[in-house]
């Protein structure tokens, strides 16, 4: 057993860090209050090697481990939730793509998506099925060569934004698919923006589908793959979120110490008493925990091991620790963390989405203990 | 409760009512727009809710805290940044003022604060001494017959929109040598800071009163000099129990949204009121907000029935209420939170009002008293 970073890991630590020290630090706190989402900076992320970690070298990609996905997206999330989960967002039309898609699908998105030109978006939940996505209703029926969509798709992050949309649609009764949709499709458009609790410079919209007309060569793997294909997507993507909510705690962790080191009450610094200390020292444990259970999923992925259980856990303890540690850090904080200026208020706010996407917190229990009647 | 009087459960109905039709439509504005209605206190006015603990022959409604208590649960289940404002309007500044106030003063101020001419706060926190309130800046000296204060008090409800404040400062180097004012923002050296953007209660304004050698005449001082800080403590008490009753409207606010969804909103084949993790999360909700509900209204008839035998409570009002405080605002938060969760990604979403409870609970966690605070007055009674 070896729990220690080896130098690659080290360096794409560093280089997040730089990245977002230079990129997104300098900019974020007004951007979240004004809701203001900056495109050019995928391109940037791109730039950085950081889109595409995980891809084949032939598409521009690093080819390292979801291990070292963790790490990136653990140091974006410390700087920006934002921009870490439409990043994780970017990254799951690579990964479909990547793993099931045609070499001609490959060729056309993957270089382009990892050079962070063009940015992803992924399509499943709709306004009457969330965690019980397998009854959605969106439908693409088949005319010749083309498939025609019609429906609506819920809280899609990096909607509008987005160039690349893959879509869950019902092909037939028993059958779901998935389609890869061009922003420009005619009959594709974006609804309702949603305004959020938090992450609120990573766009949420409604997506519409009237009469959409993609070519059926758009379909990734066969048509009724779909399913699978987003379900494969989904459980990497809670490694993706997990790592999400342990960068937010680290960042509350971070200011809650050094607010409670300068603070003084009664004549003395507020980290000296046992109130304050037993809430730091819980908060650290936990985020220690979460982090491990994380990297333990990571490990098991990128080893060829079954890693859906422990992905779940991972995603399970890291945002209820994150939940737990970020509204912690607001109580350390007194009156000054609960106003807007001193940040930790916004950690509480995105610590609750990650509690609610890619599975709810209460899919993760049913997954694990799926897992645990197995034997 | 089930001990609530005739008058007491009829306020509660017309709470209910008046909550439900004046406060409720404009509780997501107020949030949004991080400004109080125009209107609610005119509205709160004529509903005869400003001075609702003064004595009738100021004015007043000359009710007690349970149903103090009442009103703030009402307001706080639709609107907690109403609930708020209105707690640092009438029972901050009014209350106060009608305690310790002389007959001058109360003659003088209360009519216009009763009628929601004008709107009051009090000043306590500076940037420098929040939980450790007695560590105040805050320096007032004599100059004549007047006062001159020099200082900045911070995080103040109702100080960007009010017009006089209960404003307390040090008039000696002794730790309890503090006083207490009536400041009117039109007087000399006196000017409202910025108002500050929060999480949450973002309809209830909070801001700055920044005195620069403010002058303040010696008819504005309350009490004697230097005989505040009892005052100030033991004033606490209802404002502990009435902050409590907005937590409990909050929760039960919440908890009335996420019943109404999670038993219309189907997922796998049935609505999700039939998954047990949901009903858990409800049931604890449920069970939670009753329990603390119980202890709250306990807090206030306790200080209701000590005061009508004219024996204060002393320390064990402090203790009452922070038992009731505690305990409130961390089932707030948590029952908030869990309903945000049990709606989904919609829990999520500004257009249904539970994320927006959420943010309002965490506030009472901190205001009035942190936790740690309301714990350390707890141990203080109870293990010495
Ligand atoms: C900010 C944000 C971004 C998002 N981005 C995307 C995106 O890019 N693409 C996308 O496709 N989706 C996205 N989503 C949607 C998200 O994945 C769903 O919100 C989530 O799956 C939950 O679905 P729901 O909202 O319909 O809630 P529901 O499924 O209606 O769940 C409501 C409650 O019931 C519980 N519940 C449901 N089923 C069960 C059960 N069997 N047993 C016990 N409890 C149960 C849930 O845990 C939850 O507490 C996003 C959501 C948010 C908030
Ligand atoms: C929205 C809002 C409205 C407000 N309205 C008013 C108002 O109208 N009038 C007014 O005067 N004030 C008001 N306040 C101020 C509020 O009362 C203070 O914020 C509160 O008392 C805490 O003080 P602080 O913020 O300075 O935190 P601090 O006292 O600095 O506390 C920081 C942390 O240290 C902890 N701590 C402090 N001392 C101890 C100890 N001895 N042991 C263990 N832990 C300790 C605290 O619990 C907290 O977790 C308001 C605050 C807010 C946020």
């Amino acid at each position: 057993m070896d729990f220690s970073l080896n130098d690659i890991q080290t360096e794409v630590i560093d280089s997040t860090r730089k990245f977002a020290e230079k990129e997104i630090a300098p900019i974020i706190d007004e951007d979240e209050a004004n809701s203001h989402f900056r495109r050019e900076l995928f391109p940037k992320m791109g730039d950085a090697g950081l889109i595409g970690a995980t891809a084949p070298g032939d598409y521009g990609g690093s080819e390292l481990g979801i291990m070292e996905y963790s790490l990136i997206l653990e140091q974006l999330a410390y700087y920006s939730a934002s921009y870490a989960a439409s990043f994780s967002v970017t990254a799951l039309p690579i990964k479909i793509i990547e793993q099931f898609g045609s070499e001609e699908q490959k060729q056309k998105y993957l270089p382009d998506l990892i050079t962070g030109e063009l940015i992803g978006a992924f399509c499943l939940t709709e306004p009457g099925s969330g965690s019980d996505a397998k009854s959605l209703k969106t439908k693409a029926e088949k005319s010749g060569d083309n498939y025609t969509i019609n429906g609506v798709k819920q809280f899609i992050t990096n909607g509008g934004q987005a160039d690349v949309y893959i879509v869950m649609v019902r092909t037939d009764e028993k059958e779901i698919s998935a389609l890869i949709v061009e922003k420009n499709c005619a009959g594709m458009s974006v609804g309702k923006l949603e305004k959020k609790m938090g992450m609120r410079v990573s766009p949420t919209a409604e997506m519409l589908f009237e009469n959409a007309s993609v070519p059926a060569a758009n379909t990734i793997g066969r048509p009724a793959d779909g399913f699978r294909v987003a379900m494969t997507a989904l459980d990497s993507g809670r490694i993706s979120i997990a790592s999400i909510a342990n960068g937010i705690s680290q960042a509350a962790l971070d200011k809650a110490i050094a607010y409670a080191k300068e603070r003084e009450q009664f004549g003395q610094r507020i980290i000296d008493f046992q109130g304050i200390e037993f809430m730091l020292a819980e908060m650290a444990t936990e985020l220690e925990a979460s982090r491990w259970l994380t990297r333990r999923a990571a490990y098991l992925h990128d080893n060829d091991l079954p890693f859906s259980k422990e992905a779940s856990m991972a995603k399970l303890k890291s945002t209820e620790a994150c939940m737990r540690i970020t509204t912690d850090a607001v109580q350390v904080l007194g009156g000054y963390g609960y106003m807007e200026e001193y940040v930790v208020e916004r950690f509480m706010r995105e610590a609750k989405m990650l509690e609610l996407v890619e599975g709810t917190s209460q899919i993760q229990k049913l997954v694990i203990s799926r897992n645990l009647k197995k034997d | 409760m089930w001990f609530f009087s005739e008058e007491e459960r009829m306020l509660q109905d017309s709470m209910q009512n008046f909550a439900q039709d004046q406060i409720l439509p404009l509780a997501e504005q107020a949030d949004e727009t991080e400004t109080l209605p125009e209107g609610h206190f005119s509205k709160m006015a004529e509903m005869g809710l400003l001075g609702i603990t003064v004595p009738e022959e100021f004015g007043g409604a000359g009710m007690g805290c349970v149903e103090a208590t009442i009103v703030h649960e009402e307001l706080g289940a639709v609107c907690a940044s109403t609930a708020l404002t209105y707690l640092a309007h009438t029972i901050l500044f009014v209350h106060n003022l009608a305690t310790n106030g002389s007959k001058e003063q109360k003659e003088k101020y209360l009519p216009d604060v009763i009628s929601g001419k004008s709107i009051g706060g009090l000043g306590i926190t500076e940037p420098g001494s929040g939980s450790d309130s007695l560590a105040m800046a805050t320096m007032a000296t004599r100059d004549g017959n007047d006062y001159l204060l020099s200082g900045t008090k911070t995080y103040i409800t109702n100080a960007p929109n009010g017009q006089i404040f209960y404003v307390y400062a040090r008039t000696g180097d002794g730790k309890k040598d503090v006083s207490t004012f009536l400041v009117e923002n039109s007087f000399e050296g006196f000017s409202h800071g910025k108002k500050i953007r929060k999480m949450g209660m973002r309809g209830s304004p909070t801001g700055q009163l920044i005195m620069d050698q403010c002058r303040v005449p010696k008819a504005n001082r309350v009490g004697k000099e230097g005989y505040s800080a009892t005052h100030m403590m033991r004033n606490l008490d209802i404002e502990r129990i009435t902050i409590a009753g907005i937590s409990v409207g909050i929760a039960r606010g919440a908890l009335a949204v996420a019943q109404r969804y999670v038993q219309e909103r189907e997922a796998f084949g049935q609505t999700l009121s039939k998954f047990q993790m949901i009903q858990k999360m409800y049931a604890d909700g449920d069970a939670e907000l009753h329990a603390a509900k119980s202890l709250v209204y306990e807090a206030a008839k306790r200080w209701d029935i000590a005061k009508s035998e004219g024996r204060p409570l002393g320390k064990k009002g402090a203790l009452w209420a922070a038992r009731a405080k505690l305990i409130a605002a961390t089932m707030a938060t948590k029952v908030s939170l869990d309903c945000v969760q049990m709606l989904g990604g919609y829990g999520y979403d500004r257009e249904f009002p539970v994320e927006r409870m959420a943010r309002d609970a965490k506030l009472n966690e901190i205001g009035a008293g942190t936790n740690e605070i309301m714990r350390l007055i707890i141990a203080r009674e109870e293990l010495n």
